[in-house]
């Protein structure tokens, strides 16, 4: 189908942001956000979260351990299909700057740690527009781990990556499971030319080199809001 | 006739074919070309000769039928989502069903396979090394037979039999024709067309639908013989 390769032949713009969990990614990614459209310009959030209609199987399947590498990989395939098509597909064409917190790296870094093969996995998604600016938010994995560890409740089953068999102590597993992660992560990031965006600093230096890295490769001037907020 | 058994690509993480010793006889062709008829008939002489026959097919998998017949009945589903959709089903009966079976010696009759799916997709659109990419997952089969019938002869079936002709069967959600006739004759002339394609690529045996079921499943049992007979 048409959607491949480069350069993006839709107005719109697509911003990703990847990065481990406790990267900063997310807050980084609304301020982004609430800056754009505080000052006018056409902007659309995603995130990676499930759509409905795969919810319910993934969830089924989670639960009674239904899942192998290989399906899991294509069931959260589904459910980027469907969120792709219908939300951030739409929005490029509709000329909208659109910022996605987690895209298609982090299946294929999650995947290819699961074991499945980085080729099918890369074919899987190449459907998918590369982004305009991808912001990789990198720092030491030990920063990340302490982090997401300090003060957060029992870990998930696969969060922990717990299917991998890794390690039976949940905590233990995820560690392992991050660190192969943070590697796949950084294979990706220079595969796909990630902007690299140093974390361990004051959150709002990093929100300044984010809005020039921006800036400099945005014509943000063509994004603006013909009509005021609301209004829309 | 006995190959060492192969995946079309790099298959499924983790899973090895030298334990496979059971064959995979795949069974294809339109809705009404007979093949429930065929497969019922099949199973009942494998089953006398002392076989042991497992059964799958599309849409029957534990982990997403539910949910995919659903999406198809309220049609919400991008062609692409769909797609996904249906791979995961695929690879979830392949994981959970194909290979335990083929492990325990057994001959799994498959009533369609990837290439139903393939040709589904490649009429709506879709690009097939992406598809053979995605379906690089799939073992190879000992036998693939197509059932051909012509569209006109599967039209003539459905009436007569009292039945209605089904949505997608019809393409109707491709937009040929408003006229339920017409979709349904060009859906099922392109979808051969693309069978006929395939072949060329994966070489299986077409067999004449248009007779009466004996002499059709003559003709299969023949096939199937010189496939598991070899080695008694």
């Amino acid at each position: 189908m048409p959607e491949k390769g480069f350069p993006n032949a839709v107005p719109g713009k697509l911003v990703a942001v990847e990065g481990l969990d406790g990267s900063g990614k997310s807050t980084q990614v609304y301020l982004l956000k609430r800056w754009l459209e505080l000052s006018g310009y056409k902007v659309f959030f995603t995130e990676w979260n499930s759509s409905d209609i795969v919810r319910s199987a993934t969830r089924r399947g989670k639960k009674q351990n239904l899942l192998t590498p290989t399906t899991f990989s294509l069931i959260h395939c589904t459910d980027f299909a469907d969120r792709y098509e219908r939300n951030i597909l739409p929005m490029l064409k509709a000329g909208f700057i659109v910022l996605a917190d987690r895209y298609k790296f982090t299946a294929l870094a999650r995947d290819t740690v699961r074991g499945c093969p980085p080729e099918w996995v890369e074919q899987l998604y190449s459907f998918a527009f590369q982004p305009d600016i991808t912001f990789y938010f990198s720092l030491p994995l030990r920063t990340a781990l302490d982090r997401i560890l300090v003060g957060r409740p029992a870990l998930k089953y696969h969060e922990a990556g717990m299917d991998l068999g890794l390690s039976p102590d949940p905590v233990e597993s995820f560690k392992i499971f991050q660190g192969r992660i943070h590697k796949a992560y950084e294979a990706l990031a220079r595969r796909h030319r990630f902007t690299r965006i140093r974390s361990d600093r004051p959150v709002e230096a990093i929100q300044e080199e984010v809005r020039g890295i921006l800036r400099d490769r945005i014509d943000l001037a063509q994004y603006k809001a013909a009509l005021p907020r609301g209004w829309r | 006739m006995n190959l060492p058994r192969t995946f079309y690509g790099k298959g499924i993480p983790g899973v090895t074919t030298g334990d496979l010793h059971g064959k995979l006889i795949v069974l294809e062709g339109p809705d009404g070309s007979g093949r429930s008829t065929q497969i019922a008939l099949l199973t009942e002489w494998l089953e006398r000769r002392g076989h042991a026959v497992e059964h799958v097919g599309l849409k029957r998998s534990n982990l997403v039928a539910e949910e995919l017949a659903e999406a198809k009945r309220g049609n919400v589903l991008s062609p692409r989502t769909l797609s996904l959709f249906y791979a995961t089903d695929f690879a979830d009966q392949l994981e959970h069903r194909i290979l335990p079976a083929l492990r325990a010696g057994f001959v799994v009759l498959a009533d369609r396979y990837i290439y139903t799916l393939m040709a589904r997709d490649m009429v709506r659109g879709a690009d097939l090394p992406w598809l053979q990419s995605v379906y690089s997952i799939a073992l190879v089969p000992d036998l693939v037979m197509y059932l051909r019938v012509a569209p006109q002869k599967l039209m003539e079936r459905y009436i007569y039999r009292g039945r209605e002709l089904d949505y997608w069967e019809s393409g109707m959600d491709i937009g040929y024709s408003r006229s339920w006739y017409d979709s349904f004759i060009r859906y099922q002339s392109e979808l051969h067309r693309t069978f006929n394609r395939l072949q060329a690529i994966y070489g299986f045996v077409t067999v004449n639908g248009m007779r009466v079921p004996r002499a059709v499943t003559r003709d299969l049992q023949t096939r199937i013989e010189a496939v598991i007979s070899p080695n008694g």
